[in-house]
């Protein structure tokens, strides 16, 4: 349980981080919690030989509003996801997701970047900006680009970051005022990856769905966006065979694996449970709004 | 201060005795980060180890290759079973009479299991040196399942046990049998079962699982070649036990061994035993001649230190049709992974396993355990209860709720009608133990009063119809245990530890001031004895708590105890310190009595001194006795004021109590949310109620989490899986229900202050009570038993095969 031995470097500008990370190419991993890739070192199941320490770059921090989209930094905390008023007001959902992360101690370290681009598929939030429709921004030596959460998982801590690439900014669309979310999510303990989650924002026209997303945490080797369980609650008012169906039709993407959680089977179905309740929440938020 | 007059009860209080509610005085330190762990000790040019574990659960070595490891630089030495083979101790001896392989002779039996020891000046090398032994192994087929140990062609675990058909606990009857053990009446049982009008029967399994102590196991050896001396501090629960072992291992004699355990963070049974790390840090400390540190990791621990449980009993209940039980039969399957190393210090292989026919008047009972070989880590330890006593009450309150269904009667009042009596103590149990004392009848009144019972079943069949008409997805479970422990190992006649007898002991010296050292052979892991044993000496030589010192766990200072497991502190050390307390009133007696010039016989003792009978005016502090015991004894009186006991104990205490679990099940996700948890304890004499109340919430916690979740599991190539707190379930302040607490006092009739021990009794009494309200919560589904653990998924499962998903 002790590391190997490794080269530390902490730069202070995202350009020295991405030089480094680009000149040491698969021999280097950026630090930001910790939370992920520490343990994994302790086991030596990564055994990077450079470590960039992304703590001393203060343009990765802060939370802001950039027009109709907000914009959180990579290693902002998840305890600053949870204390932020902005986010409180405009996009609820982040705190009650980042609340379900683990416990206090690891929420103060670990980082909104840093959970959404290792591509663990136990993360919470990789799920949620599927669910939100969020933007990846990345740097890397050739320049920055961007890249939807749809499309940045690729399998289990694979994704569409390249080697000498830094995810350095997540940009959220923000849902229309009052519209309904939530997150739901099966876990054995505090501090546990979900046995299956999920989350919902949708909107409402009248009593009915007007708009609706649903994404599944912890069910595959990467997050899922279950867009056709999202499409079928369109236009309903959520009745008990809507919400089976939608369940239905969530747990059919799934795939995943038996472990100490529960057998497949036993998290497929808890998939289809945890949309069920996700959407009737987010409902019944979008009405009392 | 002539002119101060304090009450009596001020006297009293200032004592701060037993039934205060004293606080912790270790607390002062921990709360502080002042604890002195093994792993806080760093001695000058400490060089540390750790092992090279084994990949599979069972093959050949064919070839270790240490040359890359001894190159790096920083590397001192790598020992491996030819290293040890010379000194005699590539195997050692377990406390089950069997031997284990200290690093692994030729082949290897479960995983992780030690291969090679290396050590290095720091620890980070030691880790970079363990990636470069190369190990090959040709690998053996692999047994897992206990059930399938003594098939014909099951494979052969222990081939150094080849033809060997006597073991240490009689005849072995297959090559990975280690013993059956057979105890009670077993024609008479047949006979009340042949003529019984009811019977029941099921398999009751109790998981592998784990005492998981948040310090793990560690040692710090020193061996100062010029003395010819080893000093070692480690997590010890039983010091001086382990000075003998590694004596009679070390041939080092037993003066030049200095064992020394410190600060201990919780040991639950886990920190008994003697293990591999030991022996290996002692050799590489005398052949190094530096001090060699070895500190498990949690994968360490929780795969290789120790594992409980894993019993699995066919229990059988004979009664009559208005519910008087008539006879009980039980057979164990016992896995004792691949070495029997179970920590088992009375005279039978299966510990107390015969406390199983519980609080019940059985008229006849017969038990027989056979234990068995597995590709699995060895073990066996009394996690957080006597031994096997955790098993024998889940047996017996499990066999007791499968019965009130059949006959379809109330497990609670089921119970009623077969408590053994008040007047029936001392009872003979039909499997031979002498019950002291209980009032069953009282505690479980008392107990289904406070949670107003009949009004909770009234609730559940409401509850019941409810959702049987699809208006609730939950369903609600009432857990009923009532169990008896059988605890203080022990009697001589009953206990030994490789011979050692389970005594204990204290040493109690007052200094001429009036204030107090004690020291004691047991050992607290986080029980709070430097606060409680205080307590008894202030109730018994009338000095206050706060002056009396408590110190254990140096074996050159305390004398000699068998240490604290199995909640035997109290019912042994805390009479041996009641006993060494009267021996120094005795003496101080007479004292007193040359001072005031009167007979002794004419003095009376008055909570903190001695009066003269009839004038209580004329009297004598505690304090001035102790200035005049060194300074102007009576003559021909030597002077001093100090003595020692050891206490064999007359027989077995037997702490009771009734518990009730309220449990609301969601069936569409298995999850069960514990609504009420009532926990009556009835332990005897309670020294500080803070500290038991303490006690039973940790003991409800681990048996929460144990009957809720927590197992050591494997799959079937061996492996074992999610040895880490992410999968293990030790639950969090999230997790934990409310506890709440009461008791009833039933002293021990044999004990020098009538206490019974109860660090153990929430364990024993919690497992049945969660699993038995998660089983009544599915009965009136059709179902009779739900093995545990009672995890989400499988709850879910049960849901779902008894047709609760529809």
């Amino acid at each position: 349980m002790i590391p190997g031995p490794f080269h530390y470097h902490r730069p202070t500008s995202v350009a020295e981080a991405v030089a480094l990370l680009a000149a040491h190419g698969d021999d280097a991993r950026p630090l930001a919690g910790g939370h992920s890739l520490i343990p994994m070192m302790k086991l030596r199941m990564a055994v990077p030989d450079h470590l960039v320490d992304l703590a001393a770059i203060p343009d990765l921090k802060g939370i802001c509003e950039d027009g109709d989209r907000i914009v959180i930094g990579a290693t902002t905390t998840q305890r600053e996801v949870i204390g932020s008023d902005l986010l409180a007001a405009r996009l609820p959902i982040l705190a009650e997701t980042a609340r379900q992360i683990a416990d206090p101690q690891i929420r103060t370290k670990g980082t909104f970047g840093g959970n959404v681009a290792n591509g663990d598929p136990g993360n919470d939030m990789p799920a949620l900006m599927q669910c939100l429709d969020a933007v990846y921004r990345l740097a890397g030596p050739d320049g920055s680009r961007t890249v939807p959460a749809r499309d940045y998982y690729q399998g289990a801590y694979f994704t569409a970051l390249e080697p000498g690439e830094l995810l350095t900014a997540v940009e959220i669309p923000v849902p229309p005022a009052g519209h309904g979310y939530a997150y739901e999510k099966l876990k054995r303990k505090v501090g546990d990856y979900a046995t299956a989650a999920a989350a919902v924002v949708l909107t409402l026209d009248g009593g009915t769905v007007a708009t609706a997303s649903i994404a599944l945490t912890n069910v595959a080797s990467t997050p899922l966006h279950a867009a056709a369980a999202s499409a079928l609650v369109i236009g309903t008012g959520l009745d008990a065979a809507t919400l089976k169906a939608a369940a239905d039709a969530a747990k059919a993407i799934t795939d995943p694996a038996t472990d100490g959680r529960g057998t497949a089977e036993y998290r497929r179905e808890m998939a289809g449970v945890m949309v069920a309740r996700a959407l009737a929440k987010a409902m019944r938020r979008a009405k009392g709004a | 201060m002539n002119e101060m007059v304090i009450t009596r009860a001020e006297r009293e209080a200032r004592l701060e005795g037993m039934g205060c509610k004293r606080k912790r005085v270790e607390d002062v330190r921990f709360t502080q980060g002042r604890g002195q762990y093994v792993d806080d000790i760093k001695l000058p040019g400490m060089l540390h180890g750790d092992f090279v574990r084994s990949q599979y659960a069972h093959a050949k070595i064919t070839r270790i290759d240490a040359s890359k490891a001894l190159a790096l630089p920083g590397v001192i030495a790598v020992l491996t079973a030819e290293e040890l083979k010379p000194l005699g101790l590539h195997w050692m001896p377990t406390l089950a009479g069997d031997v284990q392989a200290v690093l692994a002779d030729g082949k290897v039996c479960f995983q992780n299991q030690e291969i090679a020891f290396v050590i290095a000046e720091d620890r980070y090398i030691v880790d970079d040196a363990l990636q470069l032994i190369e190990v090959e192994y040709e690998e053996l087929p692999v047994l897992v399942d206990p059930f399938r140990a003594l098939d014909p062609e099951a494979p052969v675990i222990r081939p150094d046990l080849d033809g060997k058909m006597v073991g240490a606990h009689g005849p072995r009857k297959h090559h990975n049998h280690i013993f059956e053990w057979t105890i009670g009446d077993r024609p008479g049982t047949d006979e009340a079962f042949a003529a019984a009008e009811v019977t029941v029967k099921e398999m009751i399994s109790y998981h592998r699982t784990h005492p998981s102590p948040l310090e793990t196991c560690q040692c710090l050896a020193a061996f100062d070649k010029v003395k010819g001396e080893l000093t070692l501090y480690g997590t010890f629960q039983a010091p001086h036990v382990i000075r003998t072992v590694a004596s009679l291992l070390s041939k080092i004699p037993e003066h030049k061994i200095h064992v020394i355990a410190p600060d201990i963070g919780g040991g639950f049974g886990n920190k008994v035993g003697a293990y591999s790390g030991y022996i290996c840090s002692i050799v590489a400390s005398i052949v190094t001649g530096l001090p060699v540190k070895w500190v498990e990791d949690r994968m360490e621990n929780l795969s290789t230190t120790s594992f409980a449980r894993d019993y699995h009993m066919t229990t059988e209940i004979a009664a009559t049709r208005d519910g008087k039980v008539t006879g009980l039969r039980v057979h164990v399957l016992a896995d004792h992974g691949a070495f029997d190393a179970c920590a088992d210090p009375s005279k039978w292989p299966a510990g107390f396993m015969n406390i199983v026919t519980g609080s019940y008047d059985f008229p006849v009972a017969h038990l027989a355990v056979d234990g068995v070989y597995t590709n699995k880590a060895p073990g066996g330890v009394a996690y957080r209860c006597s031994f096997r006593v955790t098993e024998a009450a889940y047996c017996i309150e499990r066999g007791m709720d499968i019965l009130a269904q059949k006959l379809g009667m109330d497990p609670a009042d089921l119970r009623m009608k077969n408590f053994i009596r008040r007047e029936q103590f001392p009872y003979q149990s039909a499997l031979g133990w002498e019950y002291d004392s209980g009032d069953y009848h009282l505690a479980m009144q008392k107990a289904m009063d406070a949670i107003d019972y009949r009004a909770l079943r009234a609730e559940q069949k409401a509850r019941q119809e409810a959702f049987r008409r699809g208006e609730t997805r939950e369903i609600m479970g009432i857990g009923v245990t009532f169990f008896t422990e059988i605890v203080g190992a022990g009697p001589s006649k009953n206990c030994d530890i490789l011979g050692v007898a389970m005594f204990d002991s204290a040493e109690i010296r007052i200094h001429p001031t009036g204030s107090i050292i004690a020291r004691m052979g047991s050992k607290s892991q986080g029980q709070g004895h430097e606060t409680t044993w205080a307590q008894i000496i202030a109730t018994e030589l009338g000095i206050p708590a706060a002056d009396i010192m408590i110190e254990e766990g140096n074996t050159d200072t305390a004398p000699y105890g068998l240490g604290t497991y199995g909640s035997r502190s109290t019912p042994v050390a805390g009479a041996a310190i009641a006993l060494a307390a009267r021996k120094i009133r005795n003496k101080a007696q007479m004292i007193a009595a040359h001072l005031l010039e009167v007979s002794e016989y004419d003095l009376e003792w008055d909570i903190d001194g001695f009066r003269v009978k009839g004038n209580p005016e004329r009297s004598k502090t505690m304090t001035e006795i102790a200035w005049a015991a060194y300074n102007s004894p009576p003559p021909g009186l030597e002077p001093g004021l100090e003595a020692v006991s050891y206490y064999d104990p007359p027989n077995m205490t037997y702490p009771f109590g009734a518990y009730f679990c309220v449990m609301d099940i969601d069936v569409d996700t298995g999850v069960a949310a514990i609504r009420r948890f009532y926990a009556l304890d009835d332990c005897g004499t309670r020294i500080n109620p803070m500290i038991i109340e303490g006690q039973v919430h940790g003991g409800l916690t681990e048996a929460f989490a144990i009957a809720m979740g927590q197992e050591i599991k494997y799959d079937a190539m061996g492996n074992v899986q999610g040895a880490s707190f992410m999968d293990f379930f030790l639950p969090t302040a999230v997790e934990t229900p409310k506890w709440e607490t009461d008791h009833t006092v039933t002293p021990s009739p044999h004990h020098p202050i009538g206490a019974k021990g109860v660090g153990e009794s929430p364990n024993v009494g919690g497992v049945p009570c969660f699993s038995n309200a998660v089983n009544d919560a599915f009965g009136f589904l059709g179902s009779t038993h739900i093995q545990m653990p009672h995890d989400a998924w499988r709850v879910w499962e049960a849901a779902k095969r008894l047709g609760a998903h529809g």
